[in-house]
């Protein structure tokens, strides 16, 4: 069975990714489990799909703490300790990872005996409306790596699943899908089915009986105030929203009091000032803005200019 | 053969859609809104004739299904978790109506503290309403049970409504693949409803599920309600069998795997059975003779047939994804009661696991199977366990040290 989880944030097509997976595994005769798994979270959150497709029905269920494959959408995840995403990787993993670095520098990084191999980011995004296609990316190279799934089928996965975009948006979907598909020809069929895990010889299960303990300690509370601020919420940022001060018009009820997050404060000189440790980058504001003096900015430019700023 | 890839959501959809259902009362919550967001644009679109209006909350959702029951109409609503809890009332309430229709829930455990992901406590908390109650491990049972309900609650020696249970997440929004049946194969198996004398119109108005003030009339419509779901259980094998004719599945009141020669049989309900069936298969690879033995309705309970399935084994593992605070598992509870004084009883054992979505990996499932068979080979029966993992233990720790220096903080005794 090929065990395949997807690591993303909400919002980066994640979830189609998987779809597009499972689909084209289907074409090819596979059977097929896929899902998505994500909280109460919104766009920026980390999120990932699963992928399961084997010759025979499927009866393992729930997340893929095995895998064959990890597919990293989104290299900020890697020090998200709630993205998970070394789970279960192994010698025996490939892990793809969406990168404008080296596939040496994430092997030192992460110090792990697992296949990395990098997916080139593309061109930068200049249409500020425009989002890149990187879950549609990420499945085309996946099927690639698997080297089961044929460029035919992959196509055909990616229409049954993108029809609703409309036909421009398929175009530029089967594009980007097909250039990664193409940029991962050298590692054709570089991911091998793994095994079920033996009843055999196994790790048993290190059980604990749960001790009663007083409801004082026992009830699911919490009593300091407002603790969600320490929620560091920005990290989640793809996308920063920076105010023009030149061209804003102190119109501060507006972006203050639309942005879901109440992230964006008004200063004593009656500016408003975006709060980025909790901004998550809905752009909201860039998108309500009267005299458009909000720009979205790529995270990882942004952080580049700061740290230039800073130095 | 139209075999596509759905989520459990889209097939319970997919059941509706079939059954060519006329109402559908509505009211979204995760993770079954899916289900009421596919419904609506077909509704949209023309794919299907009949209504879907949002409703202000479960309670009037659940009383709006029933009231057009009443009329005669076919009907289909959808909830989950909090949800169905909120509508309590009127679960408990319209059974005694006597017209049929189906609910599907799907399962999420329960507040508090709050969550999204599955176990069964909220469902089991509807065993005793008079609904009939199916439990399903895959997308392609749900799309069928949705028509099995239908023929079931339909039927004139019936006449009641019928919860079909998906897990959330573990289900609903997994994709699988799932034979979409021929609208005349299903038009053959779940003909029009014939409401017979559920007919309820503004311009004739009955006046029904009266009020009585005595034990006596109460006591008769009670336990004719009962009876009624006693009836199910005996159509269930005869259904199941013009199901298989029709559609070429098997399906009845127990899915049993493996069971036959097993020394050891996990029971389970819902998604979570499969995974037993894999570690069947494994522990059968590593020489342990085990099998899954998985009750699909609760309601009628299919004592006869369990009996019959766990008659002889060494032991049998009870498996809940539910609680029931000061009593332990609701599953093992209805186990015991089924073999109480079968003179081949086995050794059955009681598990707490999967609650919340909490995962139980295959591992568990190996030392489960070995360590009963140990306890059956001594003649003991081991205490409920809960599967919980020293790890996990000290997940929990964690945060309750970060409590510790809260309240130290505020200036309480940590």
């Amino acid at each position: 069975m090929y065990r395949i989880r997807f690591h993303g944030r909400g919002g980066q097509g994640i979830k189609t990714a998987g779809r597009i997976l499972g689909t084209a595994f289907f074409e090819e005769g596979f059977e097929v489990q896929d899902a998505p798994i994500y909280g109460a979270e919104r766009r920026g959150a980390p999120m990932f799909a699963y992928v399961r497709a084997a010759r025979a029905p499927i009866q393992e269920r729930g997340v893929i703490t095995h895998p064959d494959l990890v597919v990293v959408a989104d290299e900020t995840l890697v020090p998200v300790p709630a993205a998970n995403l070394m789970l279960g990787v192994t010698a025996d993993t490939v892990l793809l990872l969406n990168s404008r670095e080296r596939p040496d520098t994430w092997r030192q990084r992460l110090n792990s005996g697992a296949t990395v191999i990098a997916l080139p980011v593309t061109g930068e995004i200049t249409d500020r409306a425009a989002l890149p296609h990187i879950g549609t990316r990420c499945a085309g190279a996946a099927a690639r790596l698997l080297g089961v799934i044929s460029r035919a089928a992959l196509e055909r996965a990616l229409r049954t699943e993108l029809r609703a975009l409309g036909e421009a948006a398929l175009t530029a979907n089967l594009d980007e899908a097909f250039s990664a598909f193409d940029a991962m020809a050298a590692h054709e069929g570089v991911v091998h089915e793994g095994a079920a895990i033996s009843a055999r010889a196994y790790e048993a299960p290190d059980w604990t009986e749960l001790p009663f303990e007083p409801a004082r300690v026992a009830a699911p509370d919490i009593f300091a105030p407002a603790t969600s601020v320490q929620v560091r919420t920005g990290l989640w940022r793809t996308m920063r929203p920076v105010i023009d001060y030149a061209h804003c018009h102190r119109c501060v009820w507006v972006c203050s009091t639309l942005c879901p997050d109440s992230a964006i404060h008004v200063r004593a000189d009656g500016a408003p000032e975006i709060d980025y440790d909790h901004c998550k980058g809905c752009l909201v504001c860039a998108a309500v803005c009267p005299p458009h003096a909000i720009q979205a900015v790529p995270e990882h430019e942004a952080a580049k200019i700061e740290a230039g700023g800073a130095g | 053969m139209n075999r596509q890839l759905l989520t459990g959501n889209a097939a319970a959809a997919w059941g509706a859609r079939l059954a060519q259902v006329d109402y559908v009362p509505a009211f979204p919550i995760t993770p079954q809104t899916e289900i009421i967001e596919t419904l609506a644009r077909w509704f949209e679109h023309g794919e299907m004739t009949g209504r879907l209006t949002m409703l202000e909350s479960e309670h009037s959702m659940v009383t709006a299904a029933a009231a057009a029951a009443a009329t005669g109409v076919r009907v289909f609503t959808a909830t989950s978790s909090q949800g169905l809890l909120y509508a309590m009332e009127m679960i408990f309430t319209v059974p005694g109506w006597r017209a049929p229709f189906v609910l599907v829930n799907v399962s999420r455990g329960l507040a508090s503290p709050i969550t999204l992901e599955s176990d069964h406590n909220d469902v089991l908390a509807t065993r005793d309403s008079g609904f009939l109650q199916v439990h399903c491990a895959t997308c392609q049972e749900v799309l069928d049970h949705v028509l099995l309900a239908y023929r079931i609650a339909e039927d004139s020696r019936v006449r009641l409504p019928v919860i079909v249970n998906l897990d959330g997440f573990t289900l609903s929004f997994t994709r699988e693949p799932v034979e979409l049946p021929a609208t005349e194969a299903v038009q053959r198996f779940l003909p029009p409803f014939d409401p017979q004398n559920v007919r309820f119109r503004a311009s004739k108005p009955v006046s029904q599920a009266v009020a009585v003030l005595a034990g006596s009339p109460y006591s008769y419509f009670r336990y004719e309600t009962h009876l009624a779901a006693q009836q199910a259980l005996a159509m269930l094998d005869e259904i199941a069998e013009q199901f298989f004719q029709t559609f070429g599945r098997r399906t009845g009141p127990l899915a049993t795997y493996r069971s036959e020669d097993a020394d050891m049989v996990f029971v389970m309900i819902g998604a979570g059975a499969t995974k037993a069936c894999e570690a069947a298969d494994r522990l059968r690879e590593a020489g342990v003779a085990a099998g899954v033995v998985r009750p699909r309705w609760l309601r009628p309970y299919p004592a006869a047939a369990l009996r019959a399935a766990l008659a002889g084994k060494k032991a049998v593992a009870v498996i809940d994804q539910d609680l029931s605070m000061g009593q332990g598992g609701v599953l093992h509870a209805e186990l015991a009661a089924a073999l109480y004084g079968m003179p081949n009883a086995p050794m059955l054992a009681s598990i707490i696991g999967g609650l919340g979505g909490r995962n139980i990996p295959p591992e568990e499932f190996y030392d489960i199977a070995k360590r009963m068979l140990g306890f059956a080979a001594r003649g003991e029966t081991p205490p409920p366990q809960l599967l919980f993992t020293e790890r996990e233990l000290r997940q929990v720790r964690k945060l309750q040290a970060i409590a510790v220096v809260e309240r130290k903080e505020l200036g309480e005794k940590p």
